[in-house]
């Protein structure tokens, strides 16, 4: 079997899919070899397949699960916030208010989380070292691909991003957030 | 076993998220979490090659997560889970849209030819691009920006196929039309993404600045 150029093109997607009976395949193995132009054309679509198919080109924004985690827990439980709840969290947030001035006199200021959306980390090891940028809310381990700058990145100790208001990377440090979370759901499963 | 870390292949991946369906129809509605946790990119990325807009994406697809659960005694185990829940996200998107007419700015070019052939417009050689290059946030946008600029048609069967690797059945199934159909499109869409980016990223760079609103290369 022959093929020419244009036939070539119309299945270059199955040939890359492997989609393609053997005898089209090798005829159009065969038309590579002669034919330059359809050759760049194959490797040029082989790196769109490749190059997309990165997972780093699937980015969610910034705080995207922990919104939808929010939205899910407003669904999934709906009587979570009763009259209890209610008087629980104001007694809380007194007490927080009353106690805030002599905290703050007493110990070193640690700032609150940098998002609202945020959930803190559970005994994640405080001189492990981590990576994060200024104006990020999180941090990572060296390497998370959820790191979204490059150029800023700063290497600290888990303490001290913590003590700063970071939380930890839902990726490379989901165990430290999965404790936290289990606890929550747990107690509202029973 | 402990400390070991596997992952899971497909047919066991399927059986492990069957036996949570179960639990969760049972009533522990808390396993729903575990379920859809993998596939939260993927669902907003179907949203946003449907809307092109982050803030609507997100919103879909938080909508069509909670949507699958409210749902889950409707889903069929012939499906993975994942499709149906992408599928979820994209008929949700679709909705969206039309309701609010963005799809009058959806650019109709491609619809006309669709049947016809597409001739590659560019036959330079184009060396392989290291994958480490996605490290480069203008890469990644420039990438994203490429996508962005093909017909709705093309994007979302490219999305589902090489972005989620979906299979062409699924990617049928997800969108509603024919598994020729998304051959077609698929075909359509990684050529025309190759003839933007061709000869190279570096190039591509250059040429993106002419890829105006409503302009386009080919």
């Amino acid at each position: 079997m022959v093929v020419n150029c244009e036939q070539v093109w119309r299945e270059i997607s199955n040939f890359l899919d492997d989609d393609l009976d053997p005898g089209l395949r090798s005829a159009m193995q065969e038309h590579f070899q002669e034919c330059k132009r359809c050759t760049a054309v194959l490797e040029g679509t082989r790196n769109v397949v490749q190059l997309y198919g990165d997972e780093r080109l699937l980015e969610v924004p910034l705080g995207f699960d922990h919104r939808l985690h929010r939205r899910l827990d407003e669904s999934l439980y709906p009587t979570r916030r009763t009259f209890f709840g209610w008087m629980v969290a104001a007694a809380a947030a007194m007490v927080v208010a009353g106690g805030f001035e002599v905290a703050r006199s007493l110990s070193p200021p640690r700032s609150g989380l940098r998002s609202a959306h945020a959930h803190p980390g559970h005994a994640v090891p405080p001189e492990m070292m981590v990576v994060l940028y200024p104006d990020g809310k999180t941090f990572h381990v060296a390497g998370c691909t959820y790191i979204h700058g490059k150029a800023n990145l700063q290497a600290v100790t888990a303490r001290e991003a913590e003590r700063e208001g970071y939380v930890p990377c839902v990726r490379c440090l989901k165990k430290y957030l999965q404790e936290t979370a289990s606890v929550d759901y747990g107690s509202d499963a029973s | 076993m402990a400390g070991a870390v596997r992952l899971l292949d497909q047919p066991e991946q399927q059986m492990h998220e069957a036996a949570l369906i179960q639990r969760i129809r049972d009533g522990e509605h808390e396993l729903f979490y575990e379920l859809v946790r993998p596939y939260e990119s993927r669902v907003y990325s179907a949203a946003l090659a449907i809307l092109r807009n982050q803030a609507d994406a997100e919103d879909v697809a938080q909508e069509a997560v909670l949507k699958a659960f409210r749902h889950i005694r409707q889903f069929r185990a012939e499906a993975r889970f994942s499709t149906w829940l992408i599928q979820i996200a994209v008929n949700e998107a679709r909705m969206r849209r039309r309701r609010e007419h963005t799809d009058l700015m959806e650019p109709i070019a491609d619809r006309r030819d669709e049947e016809g052939n597409y001739t590659p417009r560019d036959f330079a050689d184009w060396r392989e691009i290291p994958s480490e290059s996605l490290e480069r946030k203008e890469i990644r946008q420039l990438l994203t920006s490429a996508l962005g600029s093909l017909s709705e048609i093309y994007r979302e069967v490219f999305v589902l196929r090489d972005m989620q690797h979906l299979s062409i059945e699924e990617t049928a199934q997800a969108l509603g039309i024919s598994v020729a159909a998304v051959k077609t499109r698929l075909l359509r869409a990684r050529l025309m993404l190759r003839d933007m980016l061709a000869p190279g990223l570096e190039g591509a760079l250059n040429r993106s600045v002419s890829f105006g609103k409503g302009k386009k290369p080919w």
